[in-house]
């Protein structure tokens, strides 16, 4: 299994070479510069032109990528050219908040999401497969601005249970007390995902009811529930945990609306800002990054379904 | 009193708003220690009949709509779902046709046998062990204590039907069914497994209720055979009156349709036509429209079951007498 990890993480490298280069050759194509952006209207050309050339934007493309390129390679994603800051640690403040919050999400999701799941799996056709049926359709087509706006309304304007917006890091004071900061947007996100997961959880449940060793388990004289747990929840999950992995990877850098929506300085709104700012070094190191953790939950699914599946091997 | 007896037993099949009849009037008995083989084409209902015996309808389309089941003098169709669930894989127990599909792929060979003995046993898991051991060894599986942490898909055809006669077995069952234990083995196979379970009722004295396709399976290995066609018993004999004195032409088909390995033939005698479907109405005799000696009343009046000797009942109009 090592062989075969290391394995993945060598073909990791042409894919993140081309995605690179792709990256850079786009970022590229869009109009604008960062240093007109980054100094206004009121600035004169020369003024423009001197801050190109400090930044280095003024070599042809070609030898800004290889210079890039070759930074990277040394652990070195380049400065901020809006914060002046690293890249790496412009991207790390960003990183802390997406990764808690689609952690407590996937919390969310896993919390319902699976019972419910299994439930109107189970009870297929009844009233509560139909409720929650209907209930999961609601919350997917719900957008999640309009949710998220709806939660602050109700537990922090009128209970005023939760904060509304903003993020401080755990280091900061307050420490994991701020994670309260995460529960109205996290549950924001965790609507239309766990409705999906429901429905997910509900169609393979089915599928594998209807196989031939879930006969066998009934006729081996098992309780219900067991056979619905041991036998086809256990089975159902193997094609389920895949989407528990790229769930996962999709809430830590594509919750850009929900992020708005609570002001919370995540990976997702950083991109956006950052492109807004042709913020060049940060788009092209969030990316960067953005990728890698795909392919490492890509990574994370294989042995997942390895480990769930007897008859998958790894070589 | 008979182990299992069965009455009059109707099964119907939910389709829309109305309710087809798939199996009527099927009356059978099972005594201790005595084997029991039901013979037809697929679709005859005859493995409809062995998951209603087992109880393992419940969640299908198909509803028991009339008849009665006594097994050990109980009603079963009187228990409750939990009554008739420790009953299930503890005094009755059943094997499938597909070996291929009817173990848990993600769950070793041992796990799913002990299963069952925990369940109606409440042994420890190291007694279970001990116990599902013992019946890899029964059930001749070479090497049992490295396969029994084998998962199925390491395990071929024939070996995955001998763990789950092992399973079937684990309670010592009072009644094994076996639908079509050997139709998706290896003709070689085949036999090691009939062989095998034939033994096995001899050593406990458990009753097996057989169900296959092939009269020939049937006649080596059973006391005594039902014929189903399309829902209904045609022919009930046992085993050595229904060869020497076979009566039903569907019966005399089904003889036809084996071929013999001891002499070349250019054609295997089928019996011609298909099975009408369920929506079909047949009026008459069901089997009249593929039946060699079929004559005018065939085509009007149903033949009830009439006994042509004492434990010898035929559903035709012309038995065809001793002419085997």
């Amino acid at each position: 299994m090592l062989i075969y990890a290391l394995n993945r993480v060598l073909t990791l490298v042409p894919t993140l070479l081309a995605a690179s280069f792709l990256v850079f050759i786009f970022i590229h194509l869009i109009p604008g510069d960062p240093a007109s952006i980054l100094l206004g209207d009121t600035a004169t050309p020369e003024e423009v032109a001197e801050l190109s050339r400090e930044l280095g934007l003024d070599e042809p493309l070609w030898t800004q990528y290889v210079l890039w390129l070759g930074n990277v390679l040394q652990g070195d994603l380049g400065t901020s050219v809006f914060f002046r800051e690293p890249v790496l640690s412009v991207i790390a403040d960003g990183a802390e908040t997406s990764i808690l919050l689609a952690t407590m999400t996937m919390f969310w999701i896993v919390t319902f999401g699976v019972p419910i799941g299994i439930v109107s799996a189970t009870r297929h056709g009844s009233w509560i497969d139909q409720a929650t049926s209907g209930g999961a359709m609601l919350f997917a087509s719900v957008p999640t601005f309009w949710l998220g706006l709806y939660l602050i309304l109700i537990f922090s304007v009128g209970l005023g249970w939760f904060p509304s917006s903003g993020f401080p890091s755990l280091a900061d004071e307050g420490g994991a007390s701020n994670l309260r900061y995460l529960v109205l947007p996290s549950l924001t996100l965790a609507a239309p995902n766990a409705a999906l997961i429901i429905r997910l959880i509900r169609a393979s449940m089915l599928d594998v009811s209807r196989e031939d060793h879930v006969r066998t388990a009934r006729a081996k004289g098992l309780h219900p529930a067991r056979v619905a747990i041991k036998h086809i929840f256990r089975n159902a999950l193997i094609a389920v945990s895949a989407a528990f992995g790229f769930t996962f990877a999709a809430l830590v850098s594509e919750a850009v609306v929900t992020e708005t929506v609570f002001s919370l300085p995540g990976i997702g709104r950083l991109v956006v800002q950052s492109v807004l700012r042709r913020d060049y070094p940060v788009i092209q190191g969030v990316i960067l990054i953005i990728v890698v953790f795909y392919m490492a939950i890509n990574l994370l699914v294989d042995l997942a379904y390895a480990s769930l599946d007897p008859r998958v091997s790894l070589k | 009193m008979a182990l299992l007896d069965i009455r009059d037993l109707d099964l119907s099949i939910a389709r829309g708003s109305e309710l087809l009849p798939v199996v009527q009037g099927v009356s059978l008995t099972v005594e201790e220690d005595e084997s029991l083989g039901i013979v037809g084409e697929s679709g005859c209902g005859k493995s409809l009949t062995a998951l209603a015996i087992m109880g393992l309808l419940e969640g299908s389309a198909v509803r028991i709509a009339g008849g009665s089941m006594h097994f050990q003098g109980q009603d079963l169709l009187a228990l409750s779902p939990g009554e008739r669930r420790r009953m299930m894989g503890d005094q009755m127990a059943m094997i499938f046709q597909e070996p291929m599909t009817s173990l848990n792929p993600v769950y070793r060979v041992g796990d799913q046998i002990m299963e069952a003995i925990i369940q109606h046993r409440g042994m420890s898991r190291k007694r279970a062990r001990e116990r599902a051991l013992d019946l890899l060894d029964l059930v001749r599986i070479p090497d049992p204590i490295r396969r029994i942490d084998s998962f199925p898909h390491q395990m071929s055809g024939g070996q995955r039907q001998r763990v789950m006669i092992a399973m079937a077995l684990a309670c010592d069952p009072k009644l094994l069914i076996a639908d079509e234990p050997t139709t998706a083995l290896d003709v070689t196979v085949q036999k090691d497994v009939l062989e095998l379970m034939l033994g096995l009722q001899r050593r406990t004295g458990m009753s097996i209720v057989l169900i296959s396709h092939d009269l020939g399976v049937i006649a080596e290995t059973c006391d005594k055979v039902a014929v189903m066609y399309r829902g209904r018993i045609v022919e009930q004999a046992s085993t050595s009156e229904l060869l020497s004195n076979m009566s039903h032409p569907y019966t005399l088909g089904l003889l036809g349709s084996i071929p013999a390995l001891d002499h070349d033939v250019e054609w295997l005698d089928a019996i011609p036509g298909r099975v009408p479907t369920l929506d079909e109405v047949v009026p008459g005799c069901a089997f009249h429209p593929r039946c060699f000696a079929a004559e005018g009343s065939c085509r009007t009046v149903d033949p009830v079951a009439a006994a042509i000797s004492p434990a010898h009942f035929v559903r035709c109009h012309f038995p065809q007498g001793s002419t085997t």
